[in-house]
């Protein structure tokens, strides 16, 4: 193609050629009708077969219009279940909550231009926790693509280093291939989004193209494979470090939630008789009542973990990636330690931290694998190490809590109202943190035994995720009641789908841990800036109010006394109901490790309070 | 009011035998002896010029997937050529850059996760052949040309366009052939030139091998 400018000037077709004729039409279908009844099989037709065919029973999404050819047959389809979200920022947070919820794949639906950008906040969250989710966004008409079409953005573009894998579908006999190779990818290996952009005019095209089978979809993609079995050579090298390590920490990520392994971590930790200590995504890998769950790592990790993982001789990853928050400064961490480290992702092995056994592989069978090749052990010949590590325990636990449920000045205290959310739903509820304190507070004091009853925007941190996304775990697991536990910052973001909640009959329950602060940008400025507070001061409404103009039930607790029965009368709800917590304005999470220190300069307390 | 469950101090021992001995004191945290002080970062060390191959699907955006990875994952190319195979439906990238031998191996382990991308290898510590292509437009006066042309053939390029005051030369070879010609020449005046980057190929029987071919 050659791409000088021609002599005219000209960038459109000439007058009569087949390519101005096709910009025509396409033009003109912009205001198409609706499609009669009794039709043929079109695109959009395909779309939700191939939604069907993949085991979807409800997705998230926001109309437009190019895809609208869409929305325009889904009465035909019954099964699927479409949530009418109030931005689609909520559509791509619903599917991720319902994906980490389930296990299954989440879907989000939007139109093209804005509706599309808006998903995209969404898909880099879910990129960042690998959480297995389809995008679909529609696309003005082909012929219209690069011409600045009304509401025509290069979605594919935008969102292709944010996504495991991206298509752009022009032609509807390309859609049933797409799609299963799209929810094969999104699920298989390390799971992650996958968007799908589809032009309007593949919607309305007539096919008859077939959906392919396992076998077809496989063939397709030859350049991904997953390694799902560690290499045997390994396995063994790993036992022989594990049968000799005198101070081994198991540290368990999000891995063992997304490979479904909790039963082989069980079984593995216990034969070997090793600590287990979990990430922010890892939380509810293991019973935190179980013996050998020893707690919660990193930069507002419980500080007896990170002294474990300091003074350890081999450390044990499973499905995790030493990011920032779990090592703070590289050089420094656990540099005693040898590390075996188990990922899916060859690309996670090596990249943040030198590990001495790398081991590729989905983390359940890998550890099916290992455990036969590891020696017994019980708990007494370990007897010097859990007695250190119980001590260290003792110590680090009775410091950062307020069991009275009051702070300075009698306040209420977060971690105080975490505890009792935690201890009032049997810890058996699906915890939604947003991001900021919040987050922290809910990961350390709720206390968790179910696998997937926590989740967290862990790797991208986005505020406003927890409304919506406890909007999508409510409607995957509506056997387990749901909260969605956020700041009155990262509530104030995606509000709007309190509607949501109350057109669609979604019994979320809300709980707004209010400080009239961003607490943890007033954190970092007390501790970091010098106490130089700009813009953390946040002005909210009357949640109590703003909830009773949804309809929905709310209620109120200032003091510790106050917690239980809010907490009570939420749950009484049949329905979404918020209870708004006004806590202390300047408590501060601790421990924490300032970015840049390591693992062993934790700030424990600030100005001798007792934080 | 506190919760048995969060507050439970860890009691491993609780499973154990109540008649077991008590346990001996002080575990000397194995940290000082025999084991490095401080852990390597990966990346940190030696940078060398790398040469690799990536076979990829021909399909469209293929090379925007790759040149993105490099730019977002902050890895410098130094340079990149794509072209057809012997299957239409496969292209094949030779990439070389600068790194040290972990970051390159992080760089192929990227590439390799994106869907088109059939096959990765480092092709550095293998014999091989590495020819890229140059077009030179050269100065070449009346009085110049005769000297111009003498060098062009000395490094056994070729003039494949002559004009009133200037030849073009093309030249293949390794990187510091070209260099080398381009530097002669330079004497003369380089009014434009372009290099395809370099190309590469295994010596001997061996061939980079990937796995089947998307229909």
């Amino acid at each position: 193609m050659t791409m000088t400018r021609r002599a005219t000037g000209r960038h459109l077709p000439g007058a009569g050629t087949p390519e101005a004729s096709a910009v025509e039409h396409a033009r003109a279908g912009m205001l198409q009708e609706a499609r009669p009844r009794g039709r043929t099989r079109i695109g959009a037709d395909v779309v939700c077969e191939a939604l069907l065919r993949q085991g979807v029973d409800v997705f998230f999404g926001y109309p437009g219009g190019v895809i609208l050819p869409l929305y325009d047959v889904l009465g035909d389809y019954p099964e699927l279940r479409h949530v009418l979200v109030r931005h689609e920022q909520g559509a791509a947070h619903a599917a991720d909550g319902y994906a980490r919820a389930t296990g299954k794949v989440g879907v989000c639906l939007g139109t093209s231009g804005p509706g599309a950008t808006n998903l995209v906040t969404g898909i880099g969250t879910a990129m960042l926790d690998s959480v297995p989710m389809v995008a679909i966004t529609g696309n003005v008409a082909a012929a219209l693509l690069g011409k600045d079409a009304f509401q025509e953005i290069d979605i594919t573009g935008i969102t292709l280093p944010m996504t495991k894998h991206n298509y752009l579908v022009r032609d509807a006999n390309d859609l049933p291939h797409v799609f299963a190779e799209a929810f094969h990818i999104a699920r298989t290996g390390r799971p992650g989004p996958v968007h799908i952009d589809i032009t309007k005019d593949a919607l309305q095209q007539e096919t008859q193209a077939r959906h392919p089978d396992e076998e077809a979809v496989l063939a397709a993609i030859p350049g991904f494979r997953p390694t799902i079995e560690g290499h045997p050579r390994q396995l063994r090298v790993a036992a022989k470090l594990i049968d000799e390590a005198s101070r081994p920490v198991i540290l368990a990520g999000h891995g063992i939630l997304l490979a479904q392994a909790w039963d082989q971590l069980r079984e593995f930790a216990e034969k070997t008789q090793i600590p287990v200590t979990h990430t922010l995504l890892g939380v509810g890998a293991i019973d935190e009542t179980h013996p050998l769950s020893y707690g919660y790592m990193g930069m507002h990790g419980w500080k007896h973990v990170n002294r474990a993982i300091q003074s350890s001789d081999l450390l044990i990853a499973l499905g995790m990636r030493f990011d920032d928050r779990v090592t703070g400064k590289v050089s420094t961490y656990a540099t005693g330690a040898k590390i075996v480290h188990v990922d899916i992702d060859p690309a996670e092995v090596g990249k943040n931290v030198s590990v001495d056994v790398p081991i590729v592989g989905d983390v359940g069978r890998v550890l099916a694998a290992l455990t036969p090749r590891v020696a017994e052990k019980r708990p007494e010949d370990r007897a010097t190490y859990f007695a250190e590590l119980a001590e260290w325990r003792r110590e680090s636990e009775s410091r950062s809590w307020h069991g009275s449920g009051a702070w300075r000045g009698g306040l209420l205290s977060a971690d105080y109202v975490i505890e009792q959310i935690g201890a009032a739903t049997d810890h058996d509820a699906t915890l939604v943190a947003d991001v900021g304190q919040n987050q922290m507070w809910m990961a350390r004091y709720a206390g968790y035994r179910r696998p997937n009853s926590h989740i967290s925007s862990g790797g991208l941190g986005t505020m406003g995720f927890g409304l919506p996304a406890a909007m999508g775990a409510a409607v995957g697991r509506p056997d387990k009641e749901t909260w969605a536990i956020c700041g009155d910052g990262g509530f104030q973001m995606t509000l709007q789908e309190l509607a949501t909640l109350v057109q669609d009959h979604i019994p979320v329950k809300i709980a707004v841990l209010d400080n009239n602060k961003l607490g943890m940008i007033r954190q970092w400025q007390e501790l970091i800036y010098a106490g130089n507070y700009h813009s953390s001061h946040l002005l909210g409404p009357d949640f109590l109010k703003l909830a009773d103009a949804y309809g929905i039930p709310a209620f109120r607790a200032t003091t510790p006394d106050d917690v239980p029965q809010a907490i009570a009368a939420a749950r009484a709800v049949d329905g979404p109901a918020l209870v708004h917590f006004r806590i202390a304005d300047e408590q501060n999470v601790f421990p924490m490790m300032p970015a840049g220190k390591g693992l062993s300069d934790l700030i424990e307390e600030w100005g001798g309070a007792d934080e | 009011m506190t919760d048995p469950m969060t507050r439970r101090p860890f009691s491993p021992a609780r499973a154990a035998d109540p008649a077991s001995p008590a346990p001996p004191r002080a575990v000397p945290a194995p940290a000082a002896e025999g084991q490095p002080a401080v852990r390597s970062i990966p990346g940190s060390g030696t940078a060398r010029r790398h040469v690799l191959v990536a076979v990829v699907n021909n399909r469209p955006g293929v090379l925007n997937r790759v040149a993105n990875l490099f730019r977002a994952r902050n890895f410098n190319i130094e340079s990149l050529a794509v072209g057809h195979t012997e299957r239409p439906d496969v292209s094949r990238m030779t990439i070389t850059l600068r790194g040290d031998d972990v970051a390159v191996e992080q760089v192929a382990k990227q590439l390799y996760k994106l869907i088109d991308v059939l096959k990765v290898q480092d092709v550095t510590a293998e014999p091989r052949i590495e020819h890229e292509l140059a077009l030179i437009k050269v100065r070449a006066t009346n009085s110049t040309r005769s000297e111009v042309l003498k060098i062009v053939e000395l490094y056994k390029g070729r003039v494949v366009d002559v004009a009133a005051d200037s030849v073009i030369v093309e030249a293949t070879g390794t990187e510091d052939e070209i260099d080398a010609l381009v530097a002669l020449v330079g004497g003369f005046g380089i009014r434009e030139m372009v290099r395809t980057g370099t190309t590469v190929m295994v010596r001997g029987p061996q061939v980079v091998e990937y796995e089947g071919v998307a229909k």
